[in-house]
C-alpha cells in the first residue's frame, strides 16, 4: 500500500464537500466557501511543525476517509447505553447527521432553542491557520445550535451525542452554544462509536458566553481505539461570565484537542479541566490557549493524564495575558500518572504575559503510583489490581467529580476503575 | 492475657531483612500466642516499624534470612493481601489518603474481599452500612466519615480511629499497631485504646509498636520487648515499660552491647 500524498489525501476529504451545496443559506455558503479556500491552501501538518512536534499524523494519512454523505441505520442500543437519567433533552447525530427519530427535544426547556444551522456559526472558530477546523467548516452538514435565552436557568444537562458508525468515513460534528446574558446551562457533548472500524471524527465546538452567563460544557470522547478524533473548542467569555469546560479523553487511537478560550469581558472566569485515561497504543494531544484580553479575569486549569501500556500524551498549555489585562489571576496545573515503563508524557506550559500586575502560576508533575499507597490497600485485602485501580481512580477523581452530572460521574468512575490494569 | 497452653499464633525465628540492600532487621525471634498483648519499644531507627511492615508483607523490604509462621503456616511466601485475608492486620503509622474514593466504598470493598476469601458472607451496601455504623460507635466516630474520601483531610487522630475501625471490621487474629498512639490527644488515646481492648479476645493477639509508656497505661501488655539495631535486646513484663519511661533506653542498649 502506498502512502497517499498530501493532495491525494486531502482530495479524498474534499471530494464530496458541501461547499458547493446551493440550497444552504447564504451565510453558510459564504462560510463554507471561505473554509474550502483555506483547506486547499493549508498544508497537512507534520512533526516538523512546532504545534505538531510530538504528534505524528502518519497513521492518519495512511488511511483514506470519505465524508459520510448520510447516516445509515445503526444499533440504537449504543444511544440507550449512554443516555443520561438527568438530561433535559438529547440530540443524536450519526456520522455528523442529525437523527430526529432517536433524539428527544420534547423535554427541552421553553427558554432553550435548538436548531441545525445559524448565521453565528464560524464566528468563534478560527479557520485561517487550522486545517482541521477549516475541513470541518466546509464539510459539516447538521450543526447542534443551542440558544439559551436571557436569564434562563437550565441545570438539567442537554446531551449532544455524536455516534461514529461507518467505517472509513469522515464525519464533522459541529456544536454552537450561545448563552445569552445571565443564562445558565449544562451541556454534555459525547463522542462514541457504534463499530470498531477506522474512522475520522473532526469536531468543532463554539461556545459564546454572554455577560453574566454560566456555561458548563463537558466533552467526553470515548470512541473506538481504531479511530481518530480531532476537536476544536473555541470559546468567548463575556463580562462577569463563567465557563466551566471539561474535556475527558478515553477513546481514539490518536486524538488532538485544540482549545482556545478568550476572556473577552472584564471579570470573566474560566475553569478548564482535562483528563485523559489511555492505554495500549493510544495517543492524545491537547493544545490549549487561555487568552486573558481584559482586566480582572481568572482562570484555573487542571490537566491530568493517566497513561498505561505504550500510550502517550502531549500537553501544551498556553496562557496569554495581554497588556490591558491587569489584575488577571491564572493558574495552570499539569499532573501526570505513568502506569507503565513504556508510557510517555510530554507536557509544556507556555506563558506569554504582557501585563505587570497579574498572578500567574503553573506547575507540572509526572509520577507513578507510590508503593506505600499500594501496600496500604493490599494490606486491607485488596488485590494488586484492585489497589492499582482504586489509586488511579483517586488520581482521576479530582477532575471527574467536578462534572456537574451525577450519572456521568458514576459512569466515569466505573469506567476508570474497570479499565485500569486491563490491556486497552 | 497469657494462656500458656495455647498453640503459637506467630513464630518469628532469626528474621533478617534489608531495604535497598541495607540490613535493618538482624535476627529477630518472637513468639506470640493467642490472647497475648506484646509491646515492642525502642529508640528511633531500631527497626520497629520495619519489623511490622515485614510481617504485613511490604514489598520494599527483602527478607534475607529467618522464618515467620502464622498459625503454623509460612507467612513470608504470601503477598500482603493474602496475609490480610489470613488474619494479619497492620495499623499504619501514616495511613494513606485516597482522594475520590469514599471511606464507605473502601471499607466495604476491603471487608467483602476479606470475607469472601474467608468463605464468609459478603454484605450489600445497605447491610454494610448498618454494620459499619455499629462498629463506628465503638470508636465514637461520626458517620459523616463514611461519605468522606479515605483519610483525605482527616486529622491525625481521625486517621488512627479509621485504622482501628478497619481492624474492627476485618477482625484479624493478629493486629500489629504501628505507633497508633502518635498524634493522639488524651481523649482520642482513650477512645482508640478502648476500641483495641474491646476487640482483643482470648483468641487473637495484639502487637503494639510504640515509643511511649502512655499507650501501655491503656492497653496493658503481657510482654514488653526492647528493640535496638534490628534485634530484640530485652524482654520483660509490663513493668519494663515503666522502667524505660523512667530511665530511657540507654541502660538497656548499653547492657546489651
Amino acid at each position: 500500500m502506498s502512502v497517499a500524498t498530501d493532495s491525494d489525501w486531502l482530495g479524498d476529504l474534499l471530494r464530496s464537500t458541501l461547499a458547493a451545496e446551493q440550497s444552504a443559506p447564504e451565510s453558510l455558503k459564504a462560510l463554507r466557501a471561505r473554509a474550502l479556500e483555506r483547506a486547499n491552501a493549508l498544508r497537512l501538518p507534520t512533526v516538523r511543525d512546532e504545534e505538531w512536534r510530538f504528534t505524528d499524523l502518519a497513521p492518519l494519512y495512511k488511511g483514506s476517509y470519505l465524508r459520510a454523505a448520510s447516516a445509515i441505520a445503526f444499533d440504537a442500543a449504543v444511544v440507550d447505553r449512554i443516555a443520561l437519567a438527568e438530561s433535559s433533552a438529547r440530540l443524536v447525530f450519526c456520522d455528523g447527521h442529525y437523527i430526529a427519530g432517536i433524539s428527544n427535544l420534547s423535554t427541552l426547556p421553553a427558554n432553550v432553542t435548538v436548531t441545525r444551522s445559524h448565521e453565528a456559526l464560524g464566528s468563534l472558530a478560527a479557520i485561517d491557520d487550522d486545517l482541521f477546523a477549516a475541513l470541518n467548516t466546509c464539510n459539516f452538514s447538521d450543526a447542534a445550535v443551542i440558544d439559551i435565552a436571557r436569564d434562563a436557568d437550565c441545570p438539567a444537562p442537554i446531551h449532544v451525542m455524536f455516534v461514529s458508525h461507518q467505517a472509513d468515513a469522515a464525519s464533522y460534528p459541529r456544536v454552537l452554544i450561545r448563552a445569552a446574558t445571565g443564562a445558565r446551562v449544562v451541556v454534555l457533548e459525547e463522542h462514541v462509536s457504534s463499530s470498531e472500524g477506522s474512522a475520522l471524527v473532526n469536531a468543532v465546538t463554539e461556545i459564546d458566553v454572554a455577560p453574566g452567563a454560566t456555561v458548563r460544557h463537558c466533552k467526553l470522547q470515548r470512541q473506538a481505539t481504531t479511530q481518530f478524533h480531532f476537536g476544536l473548542i473555541s470559546a468567548r467569555i463575556g463580562r462577569d461570565a463563567t465557563l466551566v469546560s471539561q474535556s475527558i479523553t478515553l477513546g481514539a487511537r490518536l486524538s488532538r484537542a485544540n482549545i482556545h478560550i478568550t476572556q473577552a469581558g472584564e471579570g470573566a472566569h474560566c475553569q478548564l479541566d482535562g483528563l485523559a485515561v489511555l492505554g495500549g497504543r493510544q495517543h492524545a494531544d491537547t493544545h490549549s490557549t487561555m487568552d486573558h484580553a481584559l482586566p480582572h479575569g481568572t482562570s484555573e486549569q487542571l490537566h491530568k493524564c493517566i497513561v498505561d501500556g505504550g500510550a502517550r500524551t502531549v500537553f501544551n498549555g498556553k496562557i496569554k495575558v495581554s497588556p490591558r489585562a491587569q489584575l488577571t489571576s491564572a493558574a495552570q496545573q499539569s499532573r501526570n500518572l505513568l502506569l507503565s515503563d513504556r508510557a510517555r508524557v510530554d507536557t509544556k506550559p507556555q506563558l506569554e504575559i504582557y501585563a505587570d500586575d497579574v498572578k500567574c502560576a503553573h506547575g507540572a508533575t509526572v509520577g507513578q503510583l507510590e508503593s506505600d499507597e499500594l501496600f496500604y490497600l493490599r494490606s486491607r485485602g485488596l488485590s494488586k489490581d484492585a489497589a492499582r485501580a482504586l489509586l488511579t481512580y483517586g488520581f482521576a477523581a479530582e477532575v471527574i467529580e467536578r462534572i456537574a452530572m451525577p450519572s456521568v460521574v458514576k459512569r466515569l468512575r466505573d469506567e476508570v476503575l474497570t479499565r485500569i490494569g486491563k490491556p486497552a | 492475657m497469657i494462656v500458656s497452653s495455647a498453640k503459637p499464633l506467630l513464630e518469628v525465628r532469626g528474621l533478617c531483612a534489608t531495604v535497598a540492600g541495607v540490613p535493618i532487621l538482624k535476627g529477630i525471634d518472637l513468639v506470640v500466642k493467642p490472647g497475648e498483648v506484646h509491646a515492642i519499644m525502642g529508640p528511633n531507627g531500631s527497626g520497629k516499624s520495619t519489623f511490622s511492615k515485614v510481617l504485613a508483607g511490604h514489598p520494599a523490604y527483602e527478607v534475607a534470612a529467618g522464618e515467620v509462621l502464622f498459625e503454623g503456616r509460612d507467612l513470608l511466601t504470601q503477598e500482603a493481601e493474602e496475609r490480610a485475608r489470613a488474619g494479619v492486620f497492620l495499623g499504619f503509622q501514616y495511613p494513606v489518603e485516597v482522594p475520590g474514593v469514599t471511606n464507605a466504598a473502601f471499607l466495604r470493598l476491603s471487608y467483602n474481599t476479606v470475607q469472601g476469601a474467608r468463605g464468609k458472607d459478603e454484605l450489600d451496601p445497605l447491610e454494610f452500612d448498618d454494620f459499619v455504623r455499629e462498629r463506628m460507635k465503638l470508636l465514637e466516630m461520626d458517620p459523616a466519615f463514611l461519605d468522606r474520601s479515605v483519610n483525605a483531610g482527616f486529622s491525625g487522630g481521625e486517621k488512627k480511629r479509621n485504622e482501628i475501625l478497619q481492624m474492627a471490621l476485618l477482625e484479624p487474629r493478629l493486629a500489629i499497631l504501628d505507633e497508633t498512639d502518635s498524634g493522639l490527644d488524651i481523649d482520642a488515646l482513650r477512645i482508640v485504646s478502648g476500641g483495641v481492648n474491646h476487640l482483643h479476645t482470648a483468641d487473637n493477639a495484639v502487637i503494639l509498636v510504640t515509643h511511649y509508656q502512655r499507650l501501655l497505661d491503656h492497653i496493658v501488655p503481657d510482654y514488653v520487648h526492647v528493640m535496638e539495631s534490628g534485634r530484640i535486646v530485652k524482654t520483660g513484663g509490663k513493668e519494663l515499660a515503666r522502667e524505660l519511661e523512667a530511665r530511657g533506653y540507654d541502660w538497656v542498649t548499653k547492657a546489651a552491647a
